[in-house]
């Protein structure tokens, strides 16, 4: 063992797009690997959760944990790894604000569970179901089990910076490399506690290079199919972009090439709930007064909890849809 | 003590037309149920969707949004931005499973105290009827249910 600084990553209920986003850095992974001693990476090494646990508290200085809170083994390892470590940093919009897998907050785990065994598309003549805990002559078998909801890492443990992005965006991520590195040396400074790193403090809209003009929208569509004129605002167009409520740090890419944004970089700087902002936002730019040619345009919207909370869900204040909580608290 | 359910709704009100409304039902002495807590901005058109999701995420049953009526709004229009939001609101909170009765929006005149407290008493028996929220909050964390409110006498 060298006497490096300690680094550790880790996946709970993610994609591997945020590994894959830290390889993206390309050379700069090298300085990873020249200023710390990597500990644990379950993606790229072999290690053991005993291994961790043997561990002295506090020994790991820098943990990246990307994924959400979705099984009592990402619970387990997301106390352990906060025991472990000095600097935890929820990387990426899963650990962040729940993002995609947070979806599944949409429903209760037995209509997820039906969707997977019991739908027309699946052949499951015996009517198998999975479980925790199985009996075999060699002894029983463990799963982990599923909590009711998937919950964000700071609604588990304690963190320290929130890195949004899905996945974070390469050059955010070098920048952030960087300045651990300089912080290392002596040369700069952390930033204070609970504080978003590797992104802007605005909102995408501030970073997009389209035309804005005030906004009065008569109907939404969707994007696909329709010839829009590439130089002015996507909203302004009638297609939901959620720039207006999303946090800069991409350079607006999705604007840039020509689709919406859909929020993966989370809530911009003092949103307290990203939906409800979006809804204030596009609310707003409506032009009808009344009740029945409101609802006429927002037909043109046709799933709301979704284009609002595609990212946000398990992080916004309502968390989950009532039915994935009603049953499991009764 | 009674055994009959005491929804907690959480009204916001107009400083201009429905808080007026309210301050009228009072002065006139028109009684309605202390169930609603009111909350007074300075119109409907303040009415960040924020308030009514943190209302009902921390332990509402219902929510009551009231202001002018449609063409006397003070600031000329943002009545019609608090209708605009409501109506895509309630379809992002039936979205994510609530029933759309628990939110609701009401016109109410500064004239108006004795529909104001008549829409309460409305409002407040068909949260009755739809029956506690209590919006993913473990219910071991849940205060003792059914508290019987006090009424004020008039």
């Amino acid at each position: 063992m060298s006497g490096k600084p300690k680094f550790a990553m880790y996946w709970a209920a993610s994609c591997g797009g945020c590994e894959i986003a830290v390889l993206n850095t390309n050379e700069k992974i090298l300085d990873v690997d020249a200023n710390f001693d990597v500990v644990f990476w379950p993606v790229a090494m072999d290690a053991k959760y005993k291994d961790v646990e043997a561990m002295e508290d506090g020994s790991i200085l820098l943990t990246l944990f990307n994924g959400g809170i979705r099984t009592d083994e990402n619970e387990h390892i997301a106390k352990l790894l906060r025991q472990k470590s000095k600097i935890l940093v929820a990387f990426g919009s899963c650990a962040n604000e729940g993002c995609v897998p947070g979806l599944a907050n949409f429903s209760s785990i037995k209509d997820m569970v039906d969707t997977a065994y019991s739908t027309v598309s699946t052949d499951n003549p015996t009517g198998i179901r999975p479980v925790t805990a199985y009996d075999m002559p060699e002894g029983t078998i463990r799963l982990p089990a599923l909590s009711p909801i998937l919950k964000t890492l700071d609604q588990v443990v304690d963190v320290d910076y929130y890195m949004p992005g899905c996945p974070p965006e390469s050059h955010q991520i070098a920048a952030v490399i960087d300045l651990v590195i300089q912080v290392l040396q002596g040369k700069a400074e952390l930033p204070p506690k609970g504080s978003v790193i590797g992104a802007g403090n605005s909102t995408v809209c501030d970073e997009c290079k389209r035309t804005r003009n005030v906004k009065t929208i008569t109907s939404f569509k969707r994007i696909f199919g329709q010839e829009l004129d590439p130089e002015l605002c996507l909203l302004e167009q009638g297609i939901p972009c959620n720039g207006i409520a999303t946090r800069s740090g991409c350079n607006a890419r999705c604007p840039s090439a020509g689709a919406q944004c859909i929020g993966c970089y989370g809530p911009a700087e003092g949103v307290v709930d990203y939906g409800a902002r979006l809804i204030s936002a596009f609310a707003s730019v409506i032009d009808a007064k009344e009740p029945d040619e409101i609802d006429h345009i927002l037909d043109g919207i046709p799933d709301p909890a979704g284009q609002f909370y595609r990212f946000n869900l398990a992080g916004s204040l309502l968390r989950a849809n009532k039915s994935a909580w009603e049953k499991e608290k009764a | 003590m009674t055994d009959k359910f005491e929804p907690t709704i959480i009204g916001f009100t107009c400083n201009w037309c429905s808080y007026r409304a309210a301050d009228l039902a009072g002065t006139a002495r028109i009684k309605y149920p202390p169930n609603v807590r009111l909350v007074r901005l300075m119109c409907s058109g303040r009415l960040d969707p924020t308030f009514v999701f943190k209302a009902l995420s921390s332990g509402a049953d219902g929510v009551i949004i009231t202001g002018c009526h449609p063409g006397e709004c003070h600031y000329l229009e943002q009545n019609y931005k608090a209708l605009r939001r409501f109506q895509l609101m309630r379809r992002t909170l039936v979205g994510l499973g609530l029933e759309p009765g628990r939110v609701k929006l009401v016109w109410a005149s500064a004239a108006e105290g004795a529909r104001f407290a008549s829409e309460i008493n409305i409002f407040v028996e068909e949260i009755r009827a739809l029956g506690p929220l209590h919006w993913g909050i473990p219910s071991d964390l849940l205060p003792v249910p059914n508290e019987p409110l006090e009424e004020v006498p008039a």
